[in-house]
């Protein structure tokens, strides 16, 4: 700046700030005091944050500070405390029986809680948010259990897992009639025909053929019924699913139909037991078992017809054909 | 002062006369100012005991509300008004809320806000002059200072003398007697938090958390510098109400006013001296000593003014002197200036259109307010239908929802509910770890002032359409009282 610049407003008692624009000068106001203050303690209050917390990257790592401070420690230790907090309910869970969580309203809340935690996490992939399933992965909302919808049942199923490789594995194996040339395409066209009249909503969806449905009769008792029973309600020691129901796995249609006699899908369930201790598969069976398909416990009533009222008592494996017979394909 | 002023030299008048300039007069402005330092002169009369029994009453309130104890029973608090923010309640006296409650405080700021405005149009800024806290606070640390320093005079003397011991012991003396009561303003203001016995024995004793000491170290410092240090210019600068109070306030509202018609023209008048050709204001400038917020109503209504009325006990005091009616500074409309201009006889209208609306408000959010408090149920329910699946198709054709019902009581006690199911033909309910009665309820024991979780499954022979409308009812099986909830039962689309 120049000598002579130096200006003093006479309105204001203030110097300029020497610059010019058309004849309108800068009057050089000085900050607010409480903002300048404001300022410095901002400034101190940084330096004491230095020495106190993590700040200044180094060459190798970071400026501690004398507090020492991490989120990352500060995180684990949550999680340590957590895992300390839920111990004694995850103890309790294993020493209690079904019975037992059924009638403790705070541990069947704490076994429902974590078992939904652990179905988001490894479940819902496959079955669906809430288990409501899709198609080729089963519904475990719905009453219709492939291998039985007792507590038992589903801890059994979750241990192991279906075709899973584990030595325990539940296994079953629908022929592919279609693929392995078993049967005739007319004698699949002609089964596939009689399945759906078995079906009520298949039934009225597809309005099957009478005559072809009547040949299939046949086939069916001759291939099908070693599994699905001769009344086509499922056998659940093979897995084998009730045709006779509204639910169906892979589709009630004529084309999902005659596509699973034709090539017999059979989906893999992995077996969960080394992943889960016994605390966990308990809460992950109490959470399925909740999900309001559960079956009683109690002695285990004869197959009824499907049609039944209310919460799955009938045995009727699931949804359509889906696993089926054991190895041998269809002997008759 | 400002130092940029001074008065001109007076003559003699009674010792009436007081060297104060109001820190606003037009000769005192500037673009760049720094605050003039005031030093309210004591004030004696009506308004001035009014403000004192204003202020004990009002710091009574605060000061000693955290420790009245209210019996709850062994399960709830004992202290009668208790915000309590980790167990999610707020107590007071008879009534305990619950956060979604949090309407009957909206309702309570509404209450304040229509209640202010009724005063204003009322009485002027009488919440301003007598109850805002930056005035009550200010007034207690203007006592103590006045206390300590002494009064007007004395203070200006102190403040103009240079550093010595004695201004050292009274400036210390004041402050630390400042700092004591701004601790105890913030302590006070935790112990609405929590328990206030439990709380003050920890703070002492160093094992109060951060939290505490935090929020009474913030306290401390706003307290201390409001009232301490800022005093009038939070009023002036800082709070949005002065420039809200002019569309609150009509030509009908009271306010402090200096009577124009009868002070002017205002002169030193010496005992003996004739009355005729003058006004009655004798310019003492004691009305100005005493305000402080440091202005000078006789020139008229100003943003500054709190309208507390010491002027017009500084007033009345000299009009007695000098053997003049009181009044010349009062609670007056400004619409009677007017009238007296024209001659015609003053008039007061506190019922007026505005002040009906504003009672009408006032008192249809009150009565409201009671009604919802008195008739609040202490028993509910929330109904959340799965949303994943939407609906499960059974093996025989029907369907079923799942919904997450939350029973809300807020009854210190365990109650026995019974939650049923209507609009929905042939629905079966079904509760996890729970029974379904003979009449397709579910029974179960809500849990004391708590929300008991429970989900249940709905099962119809519903046929493909719609959502289908259906309420969940609640009922206390043993009082009868019941709650209603409407949610939908979805049987989906196609197939």
């Amino acid at each position: 700046m120049a000598e002579d610049t130096r200006e003093i407003d006479a309105e204001t008692g203030r110097q300029t700030t020497g610059h010019e624009w058309d004849g309108i000068k800068e009057l050089d106001t000085p900050l607010p005091r409480w903002w300048l203050y404001l300022f410095y303690a901002c400034i101190a209050a940084a330096v004491v944050y230095w020495v106190l917390m993590p700040a200044w990257p180094m060459a190798n790592g970071y400026t501690q500070g004398i507090l020492h401070f991490s989120d990352r420690a500060n995180v684990a230790r949550d999680v340590e405390a957590l895992h300390a907090a839920r111990a004694p309910s995850f103890e309790r869970l294993h020493a209690a029986s079904y019975e037992q969580i059924a009638n403790d309203p705070q541990l069947a809340e704490f076994a429902r809680a974590a078992g939904e935690s652990m179905f988001g996490d490894n479940c819902q992939t496959c079955h669906g948010a809430g288990g409501g399933g899709r198609s080729g992965y089963p519904s475990l909302a719905d009453d219709v259990w492939l291998w039985g919808g007792t507590l038992d049942d589903i801890e059994h199923t979750i241990r192991v897992g279906i075709r899973s490789g584990h030595e325990g594995a539940r296994l079953s194996q629908m022929p592919a009639y279609g693929r392995d040339n078993l049967l005739t395409r007319q004698q699949i066209s002609d089964a596939t025909e009689y399945v759906l009249t078995l079906s009520p909503v298949a039934r009225a969806n597809e309005h099957p053929s009478a005559p072809a449905a009547a040949r299939g009769a046949g086939i069916f008792q001759e291939q099908c019924a070693a599994c699905h029973g001769a009344d086509a309600h499922g056998d659940r020691a093979q897995g084998a699913p009730s045709l006779t129901d509204n639910v169906w796995l892979y589709g009630g249609t004529r084309t999902e139909v005659r596509r699973q006699i034709e090539q017999g899908r059979g989906g893999v369930m992995p077996s969960w037991e080394r992943r889960f201790d016994d605390g966990q598969v308990r809460a992950l069976a109490v959470y399925v078992y909740s999900l309001g398909g559960g079956e009683a416990a109690a002695p285990a009533p004869a197959p009824q017809p499907a049609g039944a009222t209310g919460t799955a008592v009938t045995p009727t494996a699931t949804t359509a054909p889906a696993p089926a017979a054991p190895q041998t394909p269809a002997a008759p | 002062m400002t130092g940029k002023t001074t008065l001109l030299p007076r003559p003699q008048d009674d010792g009436h006369a007081i060297d104060a300039e109001a820190v606003n007069s037009a000769a005192a402005r500037a673009l760049y100012k720094k605050r003039a330092p005031i030093y309210p002169k004591l004030a004696h009369g009506r308004f001035r005991t009014l403000k004192w029994a204003a202020m004990i009453v009002l710091l009574a309130i605060y000061y000693v509300t955290p420790w009245i104890r209210w019996d709850r029973g062994p399960m709830g608090p004992d202290q009668a008004v208790l915000v309590d923010f980790a167990g999610r309640r707020f107590y007071f006296f008879f009534i305990e809320l619950w956060p979604q409650e949090v309407y009957y405080i909206t309702g309570l700021l509404i209450l304040a806000a229509v209640g202010i405005f009724l005063s204003s149009a009322l009485f002027g800024r009488v919440w301003c002059g007598y109850a805002c806290p930056q005035t009550v606070w200010t007034d207690l640390y203007i006592y103590v200072e006045r206390l300590i320093e002494g009064d007007r005079a004395a203070r200006m003397r102190l403040a103009k003398a240079p550093m010595s011991a004695e201004k050292l012991g009274k400036k210390s003396a004041k402050h630390a007697l400042w700092l004591l009561i701004a601790a105890a303003t913030g302590g006070a203001w935790v112990f609405y938090f929590g328990d206030a016995p439990t709380l003050l024995r920890e703070i002492f004793t160093g094992t109060a958390s951060v939290e505490i000491y935090l929020f009474v170290g913030l306290l401390t410092f706003t307290t201390y510098t409001l009232a301490g240090t800022m005093r009038e210019q939070v009023c002036t600068y800082m709070c949005p109400w002065p420039r809200i109070q002019a569309a609150m306030i009509d030509k009908d509202a009271l306010s402090v006013t200096y009577r124009r018609d009868r002070g002017e023209p205002r002169a030193p008048h010496k005992k003996g001296q004739s009355w005729d050709g003058r006004g009655d204001c004798i310019d003492c400038r004691q009305c100005v000593a005493v305000c402080p917020q440091g202005i000078d109503i006789r020139d008229g209504d100003q943003l500054e003014c709190i309208n507390c009325g010491l002027c017009i006990d500084a007033c009345d005091e000299i009009m007695a002197k000098v053997d003049r009616p009181k009044g010349l500074i009062a609670y007056d409309a400004h619409e009677n200036r007017l009238r007296r201009a024209l001659g015609l006889k003053t008039r007061y209208r506190f019922v007026r259109p505005r002040t009906i609306l504003y009672g009408v408000i006032f008192a249809a959010i009150a009565v409201a307010m009671s009604y919802a408090l008195i008739n609040r149920q202490t028993l509910s329910l929330d109904a959340m239908r799965d949303r994943s699946p939407p609906y499960v198709r059974l093996a025989n054709g029907d369907v079923r929802n799942g919904y997450t019902v939350r029973i809300i009581n807020k009854e210190r006690r365990i109650r026995p509910v019974e939650i049923s199911l209507h609009g929905l033909d042939g629905a079966r309910l079904a509760a996890f770890g729970h029974e379904t009665t003979p009449d397709n309820a579910i029974a179960l024991d809500a849990r004391a002032d708590a929300v008991t979780t429970i989900r249940i499954t709905v099962t119809a022979p519903q046929q493909v359409g719609p959502p289908h409308p259906i309420a969940f009812v609640i009922e206390d099986a043993g009082t009868g009282e019941a709650g209603r909830r409407e949610a939908v039962f979805v049987a989906g689309g196609a197939r």
